[in-house]
C-alpha cells in the first residue's frame, strides 16, 4: 500500500503532504525531515527509489518541486513512479485555468486518486469531475 | 518521460505558490503565510511566525462574525499550520461545523480538513456521524460524492450500522461516480470492521460485473484482500478476472482510462495480482489464465516505464501460478530486458524480479551473472542492497564465503541502521547455515559483531552463545570450536586501542568465562588481567560490567592464585553501580570458600538446568521461628492490596487480634517468603547476567536443535568420502563456468578479467545440470552434515511464508535430501534418536512430549524413502530441473508416474465413528481430499469441552500404504491440546485408519479455515502429497453456559465488552421473542437462563473458557439483543452469528 505522499520543495520545505497510516505530528515531521535529506541529494542518474526504514520511497522531480511517495513492499515501485506523474498531469490539466495557490484543491484532486493507500482511480477526466463540478456550483 | 512534457511541467511549481499578479483574494493569505515561512531563515522564526498566525486564526474561527467562506479559508491555513508540524487541535470542531453548516465548496473543504485532523479513533469524529447521514439522503450528487469519500477515508466503526444501509443503497445508483464511491466506502467499512460487512458479499459480486469500468475496478480492492485471506474461496471467479484482464488489454475501454497509450495500467496490475493469489497452488485454475498472461507479455511492446511496471507484474505471476514452459521463456526473456536496461530505475526493478525469480529457475542468475556483478560494484548503494539480497538467496556452501565478504563489506560503508540490523542478520544467518569451517565462522561472527555494534538485535549473540554452550554431537569439535573463539578474543582484547562495541565484549566475556578452562597452555591470571583492563574502562557500559565480573568470578574458580583479586576488589567493591558491589563481593566469599565456589560454578555446565528452590524451604525454620515470635504472616502483595481495600469498604465486625492465632506450623506454608524476600530478591538482581545467561530462552531452549559446526569436523572426518560425492559435481562446475569464461575473456582487461573470476566464485554450484531449488537451498551439500535448529526452520518457514509463491516444490522435495544426511551420518547417536522415532510414530501419544523427534522426522521410514530418491530416474528434464537439489537425485510426484493404475473406489470403505465419540453430537462425514489411492473424510465432533476433528484416512487402492503422515497447519486463533502431527506407518490395503484433534478457539473468528496436508508412500515408492482444507466457524466453538439468573446478574456486570444491535423482525406476536430464542439456543447452542415478559437471558461460552452473555428484549417488532463478554472480538462476532440466526426463524 502507499503510506504517505508528500510534495517538497527545493529547499526542503513541505508543500502538502497527505499520509494513509495514522501517525503523530511530531513524527510526521521527523520523517519528513529524513525522507528530504534522503532523496533531494540524489543526482539524476541515480535510481528514483530509495529505502527508508521499511518503507520504499519513490520520488520524481519536476523543476523545483519533488514529489515523493512512501510505498511498501507489495507496491510495484514503477507504477508508483507513473502515479506520481499521472498526478501531476491532472494538476496540470485543472491548473492551467487558474493559477493560484490552492492547497485544499489539490487535496481534493489527490482523494480522489489515492484512498486508504490504494490507488482508486487515475482516469484523468474522472479525477477532475467532482471538483469541476465544484467549481461549477460554486460560480453560479 | 518526453522533454516536451518536462517543460509543460517545469512550470507546475508556480501552481503551487502565489501568481503575484492574482487579486488580493481569500486564498492568498495563504499565499503571504506560505511566502513568510518561505522567506525565513530560521527555524525558531518560522516557530515564531505560525505561533503568532495560530493565535491569531484561534480568535478568528471562535468569533461569531466569521463567515463560512472566511472560515473555509481559516481551515485551509490550519491545515497548513498542521503540515508544518504545530498542532491546530482548536480548530478541528469547526472543520467538523464548516462540513455540518457549509455548502459545496466549504462543505468539501470542511470535510478535507476533518479527514486530515481527525484520526479514526478521534472522539470528535461521532459528531460527523449525523452530518454524513444526512448529506448521503441529499439531493445533490455532490453532497452524496463527499459523504461517500469521507466514510471512505475514516468513519468509527461502531457507527457502521447507521450508515450500511444507505451505503448499500447507493450500489444501485444511476450515476457511476455514485456506486463507484459506495464501493470504496464498503471496502472502508470491511477494513475496520469485517464482520459488518459479511452479509454484502453478493453485492460485491454485482459491483465486479457494473457495467462502469470505474465501478469495476473499485470492487477489485475488496476481492484482492477477500482473496489474500481465503484463496480457495473465490476460484469460480477466475474465468471474470481473466476475461476482464482480456478486454483491458485488448483495449476495449474507453481512451480516457489510456495513461501513455497504454489502456488502464493501474487496473492490469491489480488483476494480474488477484490472479497471482488464485493460481498459485492450483493447475486447474492457472490454466485458465495462461492465455491472457501470453498476450500480456506479448502486447507489452510500448518502450513506456509504464509498461515495465505491468511487465514486472507478468513476470511475478507467471512464476507464481502453475508453471508452463513457454510463458516462463517469455517471462524470463523480458526479465532479461529489465536487467541490461541502461535505465537504473528499471535495473533495480529487474533485480528484484530476479530476486523473486530465482526461487524457481537459478539459471537465469547464470545467464545474468556479469550484469549481476556490475551491479555489485554500482555506485548506488540500493542497486548494491537489491544485488546483496540476490546474493542472499542464491547462497550455498561453496559460495557463502565470497557472498559473506560482499555483505560485510556493505555493512562496513552503510550507516543506515535499518539496513545495518538487517543485513547483520543474513550475515548470521548464512555463516551458521554454511561455515566452511571453525576459524571462518568464528572470524565472520567477530566482523558481525564489530560492523553490527551495538544495533544488533539481541538474538544474534544469544542464539551465537547457545551454538557454543550446547555444542553438537561430538565434543572434540565443539571444545575445538570453543577453543578457537576463546583464543580470537583473547588476541583481540590484546589490542589495547579498539573500542569494541558492547554486544561484543558482553559474548567475549561470556566465552572467555566458560571455556577458558580449554586453552591450557595459557595462565588464567592473563585472561583475568586482561579482562579486568576493560572494567577500568569508562567506555563499558555497567550492563557489560557486569558481564565481565562474572566472567571473572567463573575464572577465579580455574586457579588458587588470588593476586589480582584485590585489584577487581578495589575496581568494583566501590564502584557506585550496586549490583557491581554485590558481585564483586560474591566473588570475595566465593574465593574463600571453594567448596560453594565448586558448586555454584561448575565446569562446563551453561546447558544444564539448575534446580532452584522457589519455595525457599530452607528458610522454614527461620520462619517458623520468627512467626513464633510474634511476626505477622507473609501475605502476598495483591492480598494485601485487596484486604485494604474492602477494609475501606466495609465495616470490620470480626473481633481483632484473631489473625495472629494461626499456628506457626500452617503459616509457615502460606507465608514462606516474606522475612528473606528482600535478600532473596536481591541476590536476583545481581546474578542478573548470570541469570540471565543459565535460565533465559537464550542459552536453554529444552529441544533446540543446533545448527552450525558440523562439517568442520565431518568434512576431515568424511574426507574420502566427499572428495568422492560432493567434490566431482563442484568442482566440475567450477571447471565449466571456468571454462566458459575463460574462452570468452582472451582479449578482455584485467578488471574485467576480475570480474569473471568474482562471477565463478559467486555462482559456482548452481550450474544448470546442478540446479538448488530453493527449498532445498538450505539442504545443499555440506547442510548434510548438519542437524536443522528450529531457529533456522522458523525463518524457512517464515521465507516460506513471506514469500510463498516459490511453493511450486513441493516440500516433499527435501525430505529424501533430509533423510540422506540422516543415514549417512549413521552415529550411535543418530541411530538411537531413529529408533525413537520409529517408536513415536507407532504411539501417536508419545509425540508431542517427544518433540525433537517429532521435529526432526516426520514419520517417513527411512530406508524406503533412500530407494526412492535413488531409483527414480529423472526422465522429465525440464520438471526435474525445478524439483532437484544439486546433489540429491529427482523425487517425482506421483502423478507423473505411470506404474500406479488407479483403482475403482472402494464403497464399503466409509468411516463410521466409535462408540464413545457416536454419542456426542457431530457432524456428517465429510469428503476433504482423495485421490485414485487415498481418500481423507472428517467429522466434527461438538465435545463439551472441546470440538474434536475427526480425520479418517482410507487406503483405497489394493497396495499397503506405508509412511503416511496427516499434517495440520494451525492458524492464528486456534489451538490444539496436543500435537498436530499424526502419523501411520502402515495402513494396509482397503483399511481405514483415524485419528482426532482437540481444537480450542483463543481468538474469536466467525471463520478460519484449517489447512494441512497428507502425506503418504505407495508401496515404497513415491511420496505423494495431497492439501486439504476445514472451514471451522464459530459456532463449533460456542457451548451451553449453564447459569442461574442471579449468576447470570453478577457476571453481565462484571464484564465490560459489549455491542448492542436492534434487528428487525417481521413479527409483532408476542411469540416471536420466544421463537427467536429457542431458534438461538438451536443454531448457536446458547443456554437460555430465563425469560420474563417482553425480556430474555442467554448465555454461552466460547471454548475453553470464554464466557459471553445476551440479553433480548422484543419491543414493537425490533429485537434490540445485546451481549456482552470479556473478550473485545467475541460480542461482534456472535452478534454477527445472531443476525444470520435470527433471519431464519420461521415466522
Amino acid at each position: 500500500m502507499i503510506k504517505f505522499f508528500l510534495l517538497v520543495n527545493k529547499q526542503g520545505q513541505i508543500r502538502l503532504s497527505r499520509y494513509y497510516e495514522p501517525m503523530k505530528i511530531h513524527k510526521r515531521t521527523l520523517l519528513e525531515a529524513d525522507i528530504i535529506k534522503n532523496c533531494l541529494p540524489r543526482t539524476k542518474d541515480q535510481c528514483s527509489f530509495v529505502e527508508y526504514k521499511d518503507v520504499k520511497l519513490v520520488y520524481r522531480q519536476y523543476a523545483a518541486l519533488f514529489v515523493v511517495i512512501g510505498i511498501d513492499d507489495t507496491e510495484n515501485e514503477l507504477a508508483a513512479y507513473e502515479l506520481i506523474h499521472n498526478f501531476v498531469e491532472v494538476l496540470d490539466k485543472y491548473f492551467s485555468r487558474v493559477i493560484m495557490f490552492n492547497l485544499d484543491k489539490v487535496h481534493i484532486i489527490l482523494d480522489e486518486m489515492i484512498l486508504n493507500g490504494r490507488v482508486v482511480e487515475t482516469n484523468k477526466s474522472r479525477i477532475l469531475a467532482p471538483l469541476l463540478a465544484l467549481d461549477k456550483m460554486t460560480e453560479s | 518521460m518526453s522533454d516536451v512534457m518536462e517543460k509543460t511541467l517545469s512550470a507546475l511549481p508556480s501552481l503551487l505558490s502565489l501568481d503575484p499578479g492574482a487579486k488580493l483574494s481569500a486564498a492568498s493569505k495563504l499565499g503571504a503565510l506560505i511566502r513568510g515561512v518561505t522567506e525565513l531563515a530560521s527555524k525558531q522564526d518560522e516557530e515564531k511566525l505560525i505561533k503568532k498566525e495560530l493565535a491569531a486564526l484561534k480568535e478568528q474561527v471562535s468569533a461569531p462574525t466569521t463567515s463560512l467562506k472566511q472560515m473555509r479559508e481559516c481551515l485551509v491555513r490550519l491545515i497548513y499550520c498542521e503540515m508544518l508540524g504545530y498542532e491546530a487541535s482548536f480548530g478541528y470542531i469547526h472543520a467538523i461545523k464548516l462540513a455540518q453548516q457549509g455548502s459545496l465548496m466549504e462543505k468539501r473543504v470542511g470535510y478535507l480538513a476533518v479527514s486530515l485532523f481527525l484520526s479514526e479513533s478521534h472522539e470528535l469524529l461521532l459528531l460527523l456521524v449525523n452530518t454524513v447521514l444526512k448529506d448521503l439522503q441529499s439531493t445533490n450528487l455532490l453532497e452524496v460524492c463527499m459523504a461517500l469519500t469521507i466514510a471512505s477515508q475514516l468513519f468509527p466503526p461502531d457507527m457502521i450500522p447507521a450508515v450500511l444501509p444507505l451505503v448499500e443503497e447507493k450500489l444501485q445508483h444511476s450515476k457511476e461516480i455514485i456506486r463507484r464511491k459506495a464501493v470504496l466506502a464498503l471496502y472502508k467499512f470491511y477494513l475496520i470492521a469485517p464482520n459488518q460487512v459479511q452479509h454484502i458479499h453478493d453485492k460485491f459480486r454485482k459491483a465486479l460485473c457494473d457495467r462502469d469500468p470505474g465501478v469495476m475496478a473499485a470492487s477489485l480492492h475488496i476481492y484482492l484482500l477477500l482473496i489474500k485471506e481465503n484463496p480457495g474461496g473465490y476460484k469460480d471467479l477466475t474465468r471474470s478476472f481473466v476475461t476482464i484482464l482480456k478486454q483491458v488489454v485488448g483495449g476495449k475501454l474507453a481512451v480516457d482510462f489510456n495513461y501513455h497509450s497504454v489502456p488502464a495500467p493501474w487496473l492490469q496490475i491489480q488483476l494480474l495480482r488477484i490472479l497471482r493469489l488464485l493460481g498459485k497452488d492450483d493447475q486447474i485454475t492457472s490454466e485458465l489464465m495462461y492465455d491472457v498472461l501470453d498476450e500480456s507479455l506479448r502486447r507489452a511492446e510500448i518502450n513506456h516505464n509504464i509498461t515495465y511496471a505491468i511487465l514486472f507484474e507478468c513476470i511475478q505471476t507467471v512464476y507464481t501460478i502453475h508453471p508452463k514452459a513457454d510463458l516462463l521463456e517469455m517471462a524470463a526473456k523480458c526479465n532479461g530486458k529489465f536487467i541490461l536496461s541502461p535505465k537504473i530505475n528499471l535495473k533495480y526493478l529487474g533485480l528484484k524480479a530476479l530476486s523473486y525469480v530465482i526461487q524457481q529457475d537459478l539459471n537465469l542468475v547464470l545467464q545474468h551473472q556479469m550484469t549481476i556483478i556490475e551491479c555489485l560494484d554500482h555506485s548506488d548503494p540500493i542497486i548494491k542492497r537489491e544485488t546483496l539480497e540476490l546474493l542472499y538467496r542464491i547462497t550455498n556452501a561453496q559460495n557463502v564465503a565470497v557472498i559473506v565478504q560482499k555483505m560485510l563489506d556493505y555493512l562496513r560503508q552503510s550507516k543506515d541502521e535499518y539496513i545495518t540490523i538487517s543485513l547483520v542478520g543474513k550475515v548470521a544467518e548464512l555463516a551458521e547455515k554454511y561455515a566452511p569451517n571453525n576459524e571462518w565462522f568464528i572470524q565472520t561472527m567477530n566482523a558481525v559483531f564489530s560492523v553490527g555494534g551495538d544495533m544488533i538485535p539481541s538474538d544474534i549473540p544469544n542464539n551465537f552463545l547457545r551454538l557454543l554452550a550446547e555444542g553438537f554431537d561430538d565434543e572434540v569439535e565443539d571444545e575445538q570450536l570453543r577453543l578457537y573463539a576463546v583464543n580470537s578474543y583473547l588476541a583481540l582484547l590484546e589490542k589495547s586501542n579498539i573500542q569494541y562495541p558492547q554486544r561484543f565484549l558482553q559474548v567475549m566475556s561470556w566465552v572467555l568465562g566458560e571455556y577458558s578452562y580449554l586453552k591450557t597452555e595459557a595462565k588464567v591470571e592473563d585472561v583475568i588481567r586482561s579482562l579486568h583492563c576493560l572494567l577500568v574502562k569508562s567506555s563499558v557500559s555497567l550492563e557489560t560490567k557486569a558481564w565481565i565480573l562474572n566472567a571473572i568470578t567463573k575464572l577465579f574458580r580455574l586457579t588458587l592464585n588470588v593476586e589480582v583479586l584485590p585489584e577487581v576488589m578495589q575496581t568494583c567493591g566501590n564502584s557506585m553501580d550496586s549490583c557491581l558491589r554485590q558481585c564483586s563481593f560474591e566473588l570475595k566469599q566465593l574465593v574463600e570458600n571453594r567448596e560453594i565456589m565448586n558448586t555454584v560454578l561448575p565446569l562446563d555446565k551453561s546447558c544444564d538446568d539448575i534446580v532452584v528452590d522457589a519455595s525457599l524451604s530452607f528458610l522454614d525454620g527461620f520462619v517458623a521461628d520468627a512467626l513464633g515470635g510474634g511476626a505477622a504472616p507473609y501475605k502476598p502483595h495483591h492480598q494485601r492490596q485487596e484486604e485494604k481495600l474492602s477494609q475501606e469498604k466495609v465495616l470490620n465486625f470480626e473481633p481483632y487480634g484473631l489473625s495472629f492465632a494461626t499456628s506457626p506450623q500452617t503459616s509457615s506454608v502460606t507465608g514462606r517468603q516474606s522475612p528473606t524476600g528482600l535478600s532473596f530478591s536481591s541476590e536476583i538482581s545481581c546474578n542478573s547476567t548470570e541469570a540471565g545467561l543459565k535460565d533465559s530462552d537464550s542459552l536453554k531452549l529444552d529441544g533446540v536443535k543446533k545448527v552450525w559446526g558440523k562439517e568442520g569436523y565431518l568434512r576431515k572426518k568424511k574426507e574420502s568420502k566427499e572428495e568422492t560425492v560432493a567434490s566431482p559435481n563442484s568442482e566440475g562446475d567450477v571447471t565449466a563456468d571456468c571454462t566458459f569464461t575463460a574462452e570468452k575473456t582472451a582479449g578482455l582487461s584485467a578488471e574485467e578479467r576480475e570480474k569473471q573470476l568474482l562471477a565463478s566464485s559467486l555462482f559456482v554450484g548452481l550450474g544448470s545440470n546442478n540446479l538448488v531449488n530453493l527449498m532445498g537451498k538450505t539442504q545443499s551439500t555440506t547442510q548434510k552434515f548438519r542437524r536443522k535448529s528450529k531457529i533456522v526452520e522458523g525463518q524457512n518457514s517464515h521465507e516460506r511464508t513471506m514469500s510463498a509463491q516459490k511453493a511450486i516444490v513441493p516440500p516433499l522435495a527435501e525430505i529424501p535430501s533430509l533423510m540422506d544426511n540422516v543415514l549417512e551420518r549413521c552415529n550411535p547417536f543418530q541411530e538411537s534418536k531413529e529408533n525413537l522415532l520409529r517408536k513415536t510414530t507407532s504411539d501417536p501419544p508419545d509425540v508431542s512430549s517427544e518433540e525433537p523427534a517429532k521435529e526432526s522426522g516426520e514419520s517417513w521410514t527411512p530406508s524406503n524413502n533412500l530407494q526412492t530418491s535413488r531409483a527414480v530416474p529423472s526422465s522429465k528434464e525440464s520438471v526435474s530441473g525445478l524439483f532437484a537439489d544439486g546433489n540429491f537425485d529427482i523425487v517425482q510426484p506421483a502423478n507423473c508416474s505411470s506404474a500406479l493404475v488407479a483403482r475403482e473406489p472402494i464403497s464399503g470403505l466409509t468411516p463410521s465413528l466409535p462408540v464413545e465419540l457416536a454419542e456426542h453430537s457431530h457432524s456428517k462425514f465429510e469428503l476433504v481430499c482423495a485421490n485414485e489411492n487415498i481418500a481423507l473424510f472428517s467429522c466434527k465432533v461438538w465435545k463439551a469441552d472441546c470440538l474434536l476433528i475427526i480425520l479418517f484416512f482410507t487406503n483405497r487402492s489394493s497396495i499397503e500404504v506405508t509412511n503416511a503422515t496427516i499434517n495440520i497447519a494451525l492458524t492464528d486463533g486456534l489451538e490444539a491440546c496436543e500435537s498436530t502431527d499424526f502419523p501411520f506407518p502402515l495402513v494396509e490395503s482397503l483399511t481405514t485408519v483415524r485419528c482426532q484433534l482437540c481444537l480450542q478457539m483463543t481468538k474469536p473468528c466467525a471463520r478460519v479455515l484449517l489447512t494441512g496436508c497428507v502425506m503418504y508412500h505407495l508401496e515404497s515408492s513415491q511420496c505423494t502429497q495431497e492439501e486439504f482444507a476445514l472451514a471451522l466457524f464459530l459456532t463449533d466453538f460456542i457451548r451451553p453456559l449453564k447459569l442461574s439468573t442471579e449468576e447470570f446478574g453478577h457476571l453481565w456486570l462484571s464484564l465490560s465488552n459489549d455491542v448492542k444491535q436492534n434487528l428487525s423482525f417481521t413479527s409483532n406476536s408476542p411469540e416471536a421473542l420466544n421463537l427467536a430464542l429457542r431458534t438461538l439456543q438451536q443454531e448457536l447452542k446458547l443456554h437460555i437462563v430465563d425469560i420474563i415478559g417482553a425480556e430474555g437471558i442467554a448465555a454461552c461460552q466460547l471454548l475453553s473458557s470464554t464466557s459471553c452473555l445476551l440479553h433480548c428484549r422484543f419491543h414493537a417488532g425490533v429485537l434490540s439483543v445485546w451481549l456482552r463478554s470479556g473478550c473485545g472480538v467475541l460480542p461482534d462476532c456472535l452478534l454477527y452469528e445472531c443476525q444470520r440466526v435470527i433471519r431464519k426463524v420461521p415466522l
